[in-house]
């Protein structure tokens, strides 16, 4: 480094040294803060393995029940149930997205108060909401056409349709606006300009860019919908949850079975993260992003 | 049967000489602010017209009424024989429904100032996407047709890039092509080179020419004088939401009538 008087002075040429960086070696910085970092996790990691290795664990009952067959059931459960109301959410995620952006204060207002409801009260309230249907409803149906009793229709997993469904709709839908208000208002002109009506566009033109936008809080949404099947073992929906805490309940097993469920839970929102890396790249296609995301 | 449905007859030919494109007195507000006043403009089958004027003069809302971006407050807007965007019955105004207005805007190829391609698919698709979504082209069909457009607007290498790709220039050729997929009886142009690096407005500009050579009707709105003197037939002068000074492109930019048309053009000719 130059001293204070010749930094303000005009360089002069042959002031430069003669450096070529291609015979240098080249010194990589250290990286301290890195190294601490891996040094602090590998600590931790080797105090809870130790922690969990001598405590008052018997592994070899969670490796006995991990493919126990009403674990596996539970699984099951958990997996469909996660997809079905996801799917459930998506679809009414979407309508009510674009309910809200609508021209018509009808549609507007409807999704708004649907907003309101599913969002200002809490999921396990709503799933006993559902699972008690029938002391508001006691028979469901079209009169005429077809009637039953409720509490042959509310099943657990038919309240728990309808209960995490419903919610998530509510929460996935603010996620669909915002990837609906990030496409540019351009493309529904231009698309309008083809002559293609406003749902053809919706669908071909401004859906698959909003959904670029949309999959990483979508997988955020649906690794949280996996995990909130859970709350419905509360209503007695067999989930891999309800499945553990039944074989618990009769062999006090209790620690060794809540390692089975988190394996399970592991498992399954791993397989998820992988597959929404894949649809980023699916949608992504024709589009520069500004920050590296892998 | 009156003049009127007669006029209106989907199917009507027009007489020759009966203008494509016919603004009577159309008149644009949005809220408070008036975009234009009693805006008259006639288009010949044929015809290349440029609406010059400073920004804020009302021309792109003018094209924008025309492909019914915009729905028009006061007068009216005939296009190829059709009133756009109402069904008039018996003195009374009835709104067209949405597909209706979707059929009548199949009629405009419409060019944007900023090309606004679909990002998300190539530039094949971008031009076959109105043909197999909108007429229901058979692919294949689309796709050759698709591919003669991309080279008539020099490009023919460039059918599976994505905008992101393609150079300003590049992407407002596709655009040209995409809105031409759509066999228009009019394109309309928005500043079709305003967004473009001064050194791509070029190939742009070359691309419209062939097209007005080949007897398209063009609307164009622009700030290249020198283009609207080489191509227009008609020059139209717009200011703060009126008509000013219309007529042959030669004869309005060298010996313009009006005040306000001498002014704007000689501002413009002196920056360049």
């Amino acid at each position: 480094m130059a001293g204070g008087a010749s930094a303000i002075a005009p360089a002069r040429r042959e002031a430069v040294p003669e450096v070529d960086v291609s015979a240098m070696t080249i010194v990589r910085p250290r990286r301290w803060g890195r190294i601490a970092a891996v040094a602090i996790m590998l600590a931790l990691i080797a105090w809870l393995t130790k922690a969990f290795a001598e405590g008052k664990i018997a592994w070899e009952v969670t490796g006995e029940y991990l493919f126990w067959p009403s674990i596996l059931m539970g699984v099951v459960n958990t997996i469909w149930m996660s997809i079905a109301c996801m799917i459930i959410g998506i679809v009414i995620g979407v309508a009510v997205a674009v309910m809200r952006g609508s021209p018509n204060p009808v549609l507007r207002s409807v999704a708004i108060g649907y907003q309101w409801f599913f969002r200002g009260t809490p999921v396990i309230l709503q799933l006993l909401i559902w699972f008690n249907l029938a002391l508001v409803f006691p028979r469901l149906g079209i009169p005429g056409l077809f009637e039953a009793r409720t509490v042959d229709v509310i099943t657990p997993a038919m309240a728990t349709l309808l209960g995490l469904g419903l919610n998530q709709g509510a929460y996935t839908s603010e996620v669909m606006r915002a990837g609906l208000l990030s496409v540019d208002r351009g493309q529904y002109e231009a698309a309008q300009a083809i002559g293609m009506s406003y749902w053809a566009s919706l669908k071909r033109i401004i859906l698959p860019q909003a959904m670029r936008v949309v999959i990483p809080p979508l997988g955020n949404e649906f690794i949280g919908l996996v995990k909130m099947t859970s709350l419905a073992s509360i209503i007695g929906f067999a989930d891999v949850l309800r499945t553990s805490q039944d074989i618990y309940y009769v062999n006090a097993r209790v620690i060794e079975l809540l390692m089975v469920a988190a394996a399970w839970y592991l498992v399954v929102v791993t397989i998820l993260s992988l597959g929404q890396a894949r649809l980023e790249r699916r949608f992504g296609r024709g589009f520069a992003s500004g920050v590296r995301d892998r | 049967m009156t003049r009127m449905e007669t006029a209106m007859e989907p199917e009507a030919t027009l007489a020759p000489g009966l203008p494509i494109v016919s603004g009577r007195r159309v008149g644009k507000l949005f809220g408070d602010f008036r975009a234009l006043t009693e805006v008259s403009i006639d288009v010949e089958e044929g015809e290349v017209v440029c609406i010059i004027g400073p920004s804020g003069s009302g021309k792109t809302t003018f094209l924008r009424c025309l492909n019914q971006l915009e729905r028009i407050d006061e007068g009216a807007l005939w296009l190829d024989g059709e009133l756009l965007g109402w069904r008039l019955e018996s003195d009374r105004l009835h709104p067209l429904p949405e597909a209706e207005i979707a059929r009548q805007r199949r009629k405009t190829g419409m060019v944007f100032q900023r090309f606004n391609l679909f990002p998300h698919m190539t530039a094949l698709q971008n031009i076959t996407e109105g043909p197999v979504q909108v007429l229901r082209e058979p692919r294949g069909q689309a796709e050759d047709r698709g591919r003669r457009l991309l080279s008539r607007v020099g490009l023919a290498e460039k059918a599976s890039s994505y905008p992101k790709d393609l150079s300003g220039g590049q992407q407002q050729r596709v655009a040209i092509a995409r809105a031409l997929a759509m066999n228009p009886k009019v394109m309309l142009f928005d500043e079709p080179t305003s967004a473009l690096d001064p050194e791509l407005v070029g190939e742009v500009l070359s691309v419209m020419k062939d097209l007005a050579r080949a007897g398209m009707t063009m609307v164009v709105v622009t700030h290249e004088l020198g283009f609207a003197r080489e191509v227009a037939d008609r020059v139209v002068f717009m200011d703060q939401g009126r008509v000013v000074e219309t007529g042959p492109a030669q004869q309005l930019m060298d010996d313009p009538q009006e005040e306000r048309t001498r002014n704007f053009i000689r501002s413009v000719l002196g920056r360049e």
